[in-house]
């Protein structure tokens, strides 16, 4: 029996995506919640990341690197047809990226720059995010395995309700990340974030969750929903991927509030992230380009996968273990005294 | 010229990666440095190698900072400007660069964090671990992306099934013909252009007469490296070129200028003319000179660029004069090694006039050979992105005209930003030199210590 690569190459980049947004999501959580802190606050928040954000945002690298190595066909199909939301993801991230250790460097008005560009470009990259996984569940125009749309194809009702609420997922898991690594005032204050942000993630997840069925047939189909009726054996064997995402926000928002675990809010939320996800997958597996291209046609060459599988199989454990160890090393609560300077 | 998607997506890719270029060129050799001083602190404890250390790393936290956010930047053009070339060539190169993922980018980004922020929290070992980490993290990462890269230039170890690349022989993928000397000469480069900077910055101190025991010590290791490194990148470069002669005759004819076939000369000054065919040579040498160079016999004929039909000729004045100004600055390293070996021998480097100032014409040297040797071997391979298999044109997205020029227009904005922001704080840095008291950055900052005191005499002063 010879092992089906490319289903295993769906699955590892699927992993990595869901770290990505697990890990790359509070940081940039915490960039788009910065508007909302005072300037010393501000200094607390990116010392609680400014060791692990370039970790986080090397997922990314992986996602993007991942797709053309295992899925080129999909790669090819997807980056073309997201080129706008891609390309200013990319030059937010530019922005906030350098701003970490600009900001340290700018004086007065440098500073307030920086931090502006630090916030805005967190929160340009995030919508960006959103706008992309937007268009890439509602659908693709493809012909002969190329994309054939229009250049803003990606911008819809849909994806800007999809970019919204992701951005305010991401500031869920910033705020719920600055309630485990703050103490005292700033600590209240993040609380008080997720205790918002966990009841408009509620509503958000809802709202995408029956858009989606809605703007992609195929995808209602998928759950059981359709306009001929409903299938209800179907949408309750799968309901558990929406009733766990529901019931860890509404965990969140019960610890945020009770102020009794400074880890649980995080942990919750990135459970509900989690529930999201796999709601995500059951609607379009085995696709990865939603309804157009399977996984398989979009793979490459067996020998290709092969390779890489041996240095996944090698590296992600390593990989797994010494992010695992740098975490633990800048564990506690964080203080402006290992920020920059 | 048209100003369709397609040259708007050269020019992007050719802007965007030029760019990126400049920063792993530097933070390779930095790397490399900070390893090699951290390691010097431990064994000797001599201070002033661990505020070396402290100098140079807030430098590397800033030019790391940019080589990553425009890395990514690369990791997704594939797909957003070149899907077809993504398409077609993913079987063969996404392992290469998935490789490079797992093996490097993890590696560097992770250990950043210790090394940056971990002096006071980890064990000299373990910290000394994460610098050795980083820089490792650097070699690999340029190992993988000069094999992608040598794959496009001399193809080995592939066939093609249904109109894609697949590899038959993942060794002959990755040890292509040219990648030794091309690895080696990149490496090289970057080793020469950090120590070019470092001498510049400590060449500044003293033409300020500010000079330390800090920047004589960069100033020596500095010339030390380059009196032994520049000429080795002569001999390199010259068997890089050996190489790209047997596999990219056509490459080579660009460079040097030659329209007809026979006994060649090397021309040193000129201005080749696609159009009219021919170089209006300004300088030369006698005829069978450039056939010795470059085939090692001075009867050999080579072939001239009319020997191949218009359509797969690469443009000629490019890969012409980013050679020869890559050549030139080359030259003036070997200069600058061993005036300053000269002086270092004779015990006159300290009180040396003009020596700091020839010093500070060199800084920028590095950065420079480096982007005109990759556009002389970039626009070398054109017409071509998979040499002599997949054109360039044929490798192109299909998106809107409109969609590229505004992002072009948005990458040239963005990069200007950074780049002048990046320059100012790099600059800054430099011209302040190391201090005799550097700090560790997770020095405890509490309000009124000596840290807060310094820094905000920094702010006052001048």
């Amino acid at each position: 029996m010879s092992l089906d690569l490319p289903l295993i190459w769906a699955a590892i980049l699927a992993v990595a995506v869901l770290l990505y947004v697990l890990l790359d999501g509070f940081d940039l959580g915490i960039g788009v919640l910065f508007p909302f802190a005072t300037p010393e606050e501000r200094d607390v928040m990116t010392a609680a990341i400014a060791p692990v954000w370039d970790a986080n945002e090397t997922w990314l690298v992986l996602g993007g690197g991942g797709l053309f190595a295992a899925f080129p066909l999909a790669y090819a199909v997807i980056m073309p047809a997201c080129y706008a939301p891609i390309m200013l993801m990319l030059g937010a991230l530019i922005f906030r990226g350098v701003a970490f250790e600009f900001r340290a460097h700018g004086r007065n008005r440098g500073k307030r720059w920086w931090t502006f560009a630090f916030s805005a470009g967190s929160l340009i990259a995030v919508l960006a995010q959103g706008f992309v996984l937007g268009a890439f569940v509602q659908g693709i125009h493809v012909k002969n395995q190329a994309f054939a749309g229009g250049p803003l194809d990606w911008l819809t009702p849909f994806t800007c309700l999809t970019a919204v609420s992701l951005t305010l997922g991401y500031a869920l898991l910033g705020s719920a990340w600055m309630v485990a690594k703050s103490e005292g005032d700033l600590q209240i204050k993040a609380r008080g974030w997720a205790v918002r942000l966990s009841l408009a993630v509620v509503v958000c997840m809802a709202l995408v969750s029956l858009a989606t069925l809605v703007v992609n047939p195929a995808v209602g189909a998928r759950w059981g929903v359709g306009l001929t009726g409903i299938n209800w054996y179907r949408l309750v064997s799968l309901s558990p991927a929406p009733l766990v995402g529901g019931g860890a926000l509404f965990g969140a928002f019960l610890t945020a509030r009770s102020g009794r675990s400074d880890s649980l809010p995080y942990l919750l939320a990135a459970l509900a992230f989690m529930a999201g996800y796999a709601g995500l997958a059951i609607s379009i597996a085995p696709f990865v380009v939603p309804y157009q291209l399977t996984l398989w046609q979009c793979a490459a060459k067996d020998n290709a996968l092969a390779l890489m599988l041996v240095g996944v199989a090698i590296m992600l454990p390593v990989i797994l273990s010494y992010t695992a160890f740098v975490y633990w090393i800048f564990r506690g609560k964080a203080k402006p005294d290992h920020a920059y300077g | 010229m048209v100003f369709d998607h397609f040259l708007l997506s050269r020019l992007q890719f050719a802007f965007t990666v030029a760019f990126h270029i400049i920063f792993p060129a530097f933070t390779i050799g930095l790397g490399s440095y900070l390893a090699v001083l951290e390691g010097l602190w431990l064994t000797t404890r001599r201070t002033v190698f661990k505020n070396l250390y402290f100098f140079w790393i807030k430098i590397f936290a800033l030019a790391f900072g940019m080589g990553v956010v425009s890395g990514v930047v690369m990791s997704y053009q594939f797909g957003t400007n070149w899907s077809v070339f993504a398409v077609k060539t993913g079987s063969v190169l996404g392992p290469l660069l998935g490789y490079e993922v797992l093996t490097a980018f993890f590696l560097e980004a992770s250990f950043l964090g210790v090394m940056l922020f971990g002096w006071n929290r980890v064990g000299p070992a373990l910290h000394f671990t994460a610098t050795f980490a980083v820089a490792f993290g650097t070699l690999i990462s340029a190992s993988w992306i000069l094999a992608a890269n040598s794959w496009m230039q001399t193809p080995a170890g592939f066939a093609i099934e249904n109109g894609r690349f697949i590899a038959v022989d993942w060794i002959k993928v990755i040890f292509t013909p040219s990648f030794p000397t091309r690895l080696a000469h990149m490496v090289t480069a970057a080793y020469l252009t950090t120590a070019l900077t470092v001498l510049g910055a400590a060449g500044l101190q003293q033409v300020r007469n500010k000079a330390t025991p800090e920047t004589k010590v960069m100033m020596r290791m500095a010339i030390g490296l380059i009196a032994l490194l520049a000429p080795l990148q002569l001999v390199i470069g010259h068997e890089s070129g050996k190489v790209a002669h047997e596999y990219q005759p056509a490459k080579v004819a660009a460079m040097e200028g030659w329209w007809e076939s026979g006994r060649q000369p090397t021309i040193l000054l000129g201005w080749p003319d696609d159009r009219s065919e021919s170089t209006k040579v300004l300088l030369q040498t006698p005829v069978g000179f450039g056939s010795w160079v470059v085939a090692g016999d001075a009867s050999t004929p080579l072939k001239g660029l009319k020997a191949w039909p218009k359509a797969d000729r690469p443009p000629s004045l490019i890969p012409f004069w980013a050679f020869r100004i890559m050549v030139g600055l080359g030259l003036a390293m070997i200069g600058v090694g061993f005036y300053g070996a000269f002086l270092w021998v004779r015990r006159k480097l300290d009180a040396a006039r003009v020596y700091p100032w020839l010093t500070l014409a060199t800084a920028p040297a590095g950065f420079l050979a480096v982007v005109c040797g990759w556009m002389a071997t970039e626009v070398g391979r054109q017409p071509f992105v998979v040499y002599g298999w997949l054109r360039t044109r044929d490798a192109i997205s299909p998106v809107a005209d409109g969609a590229v020029a505004t992002s072009l227009v948005g990458v040239l904005v963005v990069y200007s930003l950074v780049f002048s922001a990046g320059a100012l704080y790099i600059g800054r840095l430099l011209f302040a030199g190391p201090s005799s008291s550097e700090q560790a950055r997770d020095a405890v900052a509490a309000p009124g210590n000596a840290l807060q005191l310094a820094a905000a005499a920094e702010e006052i002063a001048p």
